[in-house]
This record gives C-alpha cells, sequence and structure tokens, in this order.
C-alpha cells in the first residue's frame, strides 16, 4: 500500500470563544495517497477552506493531527510549517494569485527560487513544466496577457515544478469556463496519475467527478462517508 | 541570480506615480540634509579660517576671548615674559579689530582689520592672486580679497580708500578669504592696524608663539600659564576647538543646522515609510502566495530591504547631483556649502539607513499576513 501523503487524523477546528464560538471541522480523517486525485466537495460555509488551510500547513488545527510526509505537523513552529510547505506542498488558487509583474517562467522559476534552486538547472525544470502545460510560447509574457485558462495553467505549472508530494488546488475551475476548465482538471489528473502525486480538489463543480479517483463530501464541518 | 531583486525592482516601479514620491522624499532629505551639514562644515571652515591658515605652536590671547576676532587686549609687555619661558623660541604678535571702511559714495561699511607683522611670521594673507603679501611691509598698504570689491567699493591692486578716515592702498588681492560674519578681512601691517581699531600702540590682541625644536608643546602651554596670569594659551587644535563650540553651539547656530538635518532625516523616513509600506499593502496577496509557497521570512523581508535600498540609491544618486550643483553654485558666496566625501559616504549611509528603517513597517506588516488570505479570494 502506498505511504499516505497527508494524512489528517480527528482534525477539529474552532474559531471564536463565548457565544461567538464556531466548529468549523469536527473530527475530520482524511487521507491523500500519491497517484491519486480527491475532490472535495462541500456547499459554502462547510469547512472546504479551513480543512485544505489545516492540509496546506497554513492553519494549525484546534484538535487532531496532521501529518504531510510523515512529519506531524502539531505544535511545530511557523518556519518549520513553511519548509513543510516548500518542501511537500504545491497550491493552485481559484484566483491564480500569480505575480503580475513577474513573467510566465519567472513566476514559476519563482517557487524554486523560495527553495534556493536557481540557474540552468532550474531554468531548464521551468521550461519543462510550461511546456507540459503547453505554455512554452508564453514564457515571456505577463499574467495579464493572458486568458484565464492559460493563467491557471501557469498556476498548476508554477505548483508542480518543485515536485512537490501533494498539489491542493482551491477551486481551480471556479473562474473558467468549460473548455478551460476541463482542460485545467485533465493536467491535474495527469499530474495525479503520471507524476505519482496527492492530488486534492476542492470545488463546488459536479462535472468534475469524472475526473476525481475519490470524492469526499464535507457538510458543517464533518466529512461524510467517501463515494 | 536571485528572483529577490526582479520582484523587489518590478514592485517599485510598477507604479510610477509612487516611485516618484518616494524619490522626492529621499531626495529632499538627502538634500536638507547635505546642505544643512555642508552649511554646518562650511560654517565651521569659515569660523577657524585663520587658525587653519596660521602656522604656530600656539596662540596667547586673553582670558575672556573665544575666538578669533572676539576683542582681546593683550599688553605688548607680554612679548618679553613669554620669550623668558624655557622652550619659547619667537612671539609675535598680533591686532585683530573692527573697523570702519569707507566707501566711494561716503558711506562707511564695517571691516576686520587684521595686522601682522609678515617678515616676523605673522598672520598672512594667503591664495594672493594680485601682488604680494610683502606689499604689507609698505605702511598704509591694506591685503583684501576680491570677493569684497563691490562690498569695498574698490577694484584692484593700486585702488586707495579711507579706514578711519586714514588712506590705504589695496597692496594685493586674495582669493577666497571671507570671513563668516558681513565684515569683510582687511590684512595690513601692526602699527595701522592699531591706527585703524584705535587700539594703542602698547596693545595686541594676540600673541604667536612658536617653539624651541626639541620644546615639549604642553609642557611649554603650562609653564607659560603658570608664568603669566589673566590669558590663555592654546595650541592651534585647541583654539579652532574653542571658536567652533562658541559660534556653532553657544550661538545656537550649529543646533539650528543640526535640528534642519534631523528634520531632513525624519521627513525622508517617513516618506520612505509610506510608500514601501503602501506597496507592500497592494502587493500583499503576493506576499501572501509567497507564504504560502513556503517562502522564509527572510526572503520576504529580502524583498522589502531590496525596494528600500533600490530607493536609496536611487534617491540618493539624484540628490548627490543636486548636492554638487550647490556646492559649485555656493563655492563663491559667503555662505558656502562644504560637502567633503566623507561626507558623502556618511550621507550614503545615512540614507541606506533611513531606507531600511523607513521598510519596518512594511516588515511588520507582512509578518503579521496570514498565508491563507490566498485561499478566501
Amino acid at each position: 500500500m502506498t505511504e499516505p501523503v497527508i494524512e489528517a487524523a480527528n482534525v477539529s477546528r474552532s474559531y471564536g470563544s463565548g457565544p461567538a464560538w464556531v466548529q468549523a471541522l469536527k473530527d475530520v480523517n482524511l487521507t491523500l495517497s500519491g497517484g491519486e486525485l480527491t475532490v472535495l466537495m462541500g456547499p459554502s460555509g462547510s469547512g472546504k477552506t479551513t480543512l485544505l488551510s489545516i492540509l496546506g500547513c497554513m492553519l494549525a488545527p484546534t484538535g487532531g493531527t496532521v501529518r504531510v510526509c510523515g512529519t506531524s505537523t502539531s505544535g511545530v513552529r511557523p518556519a518549520e510549517l513553511a519548509k513543510i510547505r516548500r518542501q511537500h506542498i504545491g497550491f493552485v488558487f481559484q484566483s491564480y494569485h500569480l505575480f503580475s509583474t513577474l513573467t510566465v517562467a519567472e513566476n514559476v522559476l519563482l517557487v524554486l527560487d523560495v527553495r534556493g534552486e536557481r540557474g540552468a538547472e532550474a531554468m531548464a525544470k521551468t521550461k519543462e513544466i510550461l511546456a507540459s502545460v503547453g505554455l512554452t510560447s508564453k514564457m515571456s509574457s505577463f499574467p495579464r496577457q493572458l486568458s484565464g485558462g492559460e493563467q491557471q495553467r501557469v498556476a498548476i505549472a508554477r505548483a508542480v515544478v518543485a515536485e512537490p508530494s501533494a498539489i491542493l488546488a482551491d477551486e481551480p475551475t471556479a473562474a473558467l469556463d468549460s473548455v478551460n476548465g476541463h482542460a485545467t482538471m485533465t493536467i491535474l489528473s495527469a499530474i495525479a496519475k503520471e507524476r505519482d502525486r496527492a492530488v486534492l480538489v476542492v470545488t463546488h463543480d459536479p462535472r468534475l467527478f469524472e475526473f476525481a479517483d475519490r470524492i469526499v463530501h464535507i457538510q458543517d464541518g464533518s466529512l461524510t462517508p467517501e463515494q | 541570480m536571485s528572483l529577490v531583486f526582479t520582484l523587489a525592482s518590478r514592485n517599485l516601479f510598477q507604479d510610477r506615480l509612487r516611485f516618484t514620491a518616494s524619490l522626492m522624499g529621499i531626495v529632499f532629505s538627502v538634500v536638507l540634509v547635505m546642505v544643512q551639514m555642508g552649511l554646518y562644515f562650511g560654517f565651521s571652515g569659515m569660523i577657524t579660517t585663520m587658525i587653519d591658515h596660521t602656522s604656530t605652536d600656539l596662540w596667547i590671547i586673553s582670558s575672556g576671548t573665544k575666538y578669533f576676532e572676539d576683542l582681546s587686549l593683550l599688553s605688548t609687555g607680554l612679548k618679553d615674559r613669554l620669550l623668558a619661558i624655557d622652550g619659547v623660541s619667537a612671539v609675535v604678535p598680533g591686532v585683530v579689530g573692527f573697523s570702519a571702511w569707507s566707501l566711494p559714495g561716503g558711506a562707511m561699511s564695517s571691516v576686520i582689520v587684521v595686522g601682522t607683522d609678515i617678515t616676523a611670521g605673522g598672520v598672512s594673507p594667503w591664495n594672493v592672486v594680485e601682488g604680494t603679501a610683502q606689499s604689507l611691509t609698505v605702511p598704509g598698504t591694506v591685503v583684501i580679497d576680491r570677493s569684497q570689491y563691490g562690498q569695498l567699493g574698490v577694484s584692484g591692486v593700486g585702488a586707495t580708500a579711507l579706514i578711519r578716515m586714514q588712506p590705504v592702498t589695496v597692496g594685493a588681492v586674495t582669493d577666497g578669504i571671507r570671513s563668516f560674519t558681513t565684515a569683510p578681512y582687511v590684512f595690513t601691517d601692526l602699527n595701522g592696524a592699531r591706527a585703524y581699531t584705535g587700539l594703542p600702540a602698547s596693545f595686541a590682541s594676540h600673541f604667536l608663539v612658536r617653539l624651541k625644536p626639541q620644546a615639549n608643546v604642553e609642557q611649554t602651554r603650562q609653564n607659560i600659564l603658570s608664568s603669566i596670569s589673566g590669558i590663555q594659551a592654546l595650541t592651534p587644535d585647541q583654539f579652532r576647538e574653542q571658536s567652533r563650540s562658541f559660534w556653532l553651539f553657544r550661538t545656537g547656530a550649529g543646533a539650528a543646522l543640526v535640528a534642519g538635518a534631523l528634520l531632513g532625516i525624519i521627513v525622508g523616513t517617513v516618506i520612505v515609510a509610506q510608500t514601501l509600506y503602501s506597496s507592500t499593502k497592494e502587493h500583499l496577496y503576493e506576499f501572501a502566495t509567497l507564504r504560502a509557497m513556503g517562502a522564509s521570512d527572510s526572503y520576504i523581508y529580502q524583498v522589502i530591504i531590496c525596494q528600500a535600498l533600490l530607493n536609496a540609491i536611487i534617491g540618493f544618486a539624484i540628490a548627490a547631483l543636486i548636492g554638487f550643483a550647490i556646492v559649485h553654485y555656493t563655492a563663491k558666496s559667503a555662505l558656502q556649502v562644504v560637502i567633503s566625501p566623507s561626507l558623502i559616504i556618511e550621507l550614503f549611509i545615512l540614507t541606506i539607513l533611513m531606507c531600511i528603517v523607513s521598510a519596518i513597517a512594511a516588515i511588520f506588516r507582512v509578518v503579521r499576513v496570514d498565508p491563507a488570505i490566498v485561499l478566501t479570494r
């Protein structure tokens, strides 16, 4: 059996105190493994973003444990969490969050730069990954010169260039038309299969189910049985 | 090469209006500090110009005297007493005092008469550009600076005038000898100076004391002070320091210049801080994305510090050019702005520090940014 890339056990998260106390997540158990694309589905306010933040080591759970590539994130300092993100996790955001002043190639190179990878080898990796998402001709373009679908492909290239074990995608198709949405999901699915990565896609869109190896529903902070 | 510089520079130059405002803040600040400090050093140099250009081991002045032009009355009889002190080789008296120079139209202009025994090595004019300083051996001859032609109503060697209603002839002309007061220096012989300032023949304003080759300056100075009361015996450095201290600090002139410089630093820091902060705030989601990517704090600080340094370097370069222009245009003025290479280096370091301090607010903002905000937009 494949070693889990991200493992959440009895994860809870609450906000506020007294009358303002809100429980966003309740005893969530979820395992993400390499080679698998998991779709996390749920209505607004169900706890999807909170769960994604915790699995992505951006938010600490108030209960339970999260292990990323065997490393527990409990009680870990923010700098250490940043290191875990840097080494093991790639993100794809709904709004792409590309750097407007950097070119396509520089946006992708930035992830490697943050990891201290520079020079010809980093550029070679960047070119290869941009070629794999069909953006070789756009390497010198700025994000504003790209369509939404192209921008999302840059974001995916950025998320995978450092070869993280897990890719966490937050509504990656929400801002795209159906053609670009389909293309994006095809790429994410290929990354899961061909690169043996654990891919988690958070979405509202049931059309994405066709790409899912697993579908996980979340409602009121709790996961419902998997399909 | 790291992308830190690329990201910092592009973020900085993206909003050209804001960048220009930031540069203007830095340039204003640095030029203000440069001018204030340049004036400070220029003023400081003018205060001590006579001391700086006189070769002597000790200055003897009366006990209450603070600076070269200050009223000082010493009996000429002191000369023999000074010569009798062990280690003293030569004693040269000098006279300094204010007098009235008559202008061609009959009006009067205040001058500082410097009486010297040029053959004995007294205070001598320097930078002589017309005539010779030796002309001061001829009674009734004066040496003036050419920058004062207008104020004195004369136009060069051979011109005649009246000082305290006594005729004088310009025997030589200097370039760049200016007093920090509005009164020009007028060099003349010792007796002439006494006549023009109303000083009796038995008085001098100062004595220059030169020591024997093996004599110890401090020991001789102490010997003089223990032998003669009511006087000060100062080395040139001590007299220079005493003069500067009086004019720059006891009169408040120096404090005003330093306060102006401090104001410049504060204004510059605030403007750069505001610019960096607003730039950081505008790119907050990008910084949050960097954090989400796992960028270390130091990587993010580098981006902001790099922006601050770019501001500093470009702003300083512009300010330095303006500074050099100011130096050029004030070189012949009554109040010179003196910018030395060391002042330039110190100002550059100050500008760098100012911009780095300005980055603190932006860094605090970024430190507090939650990487999870990238999931909410």
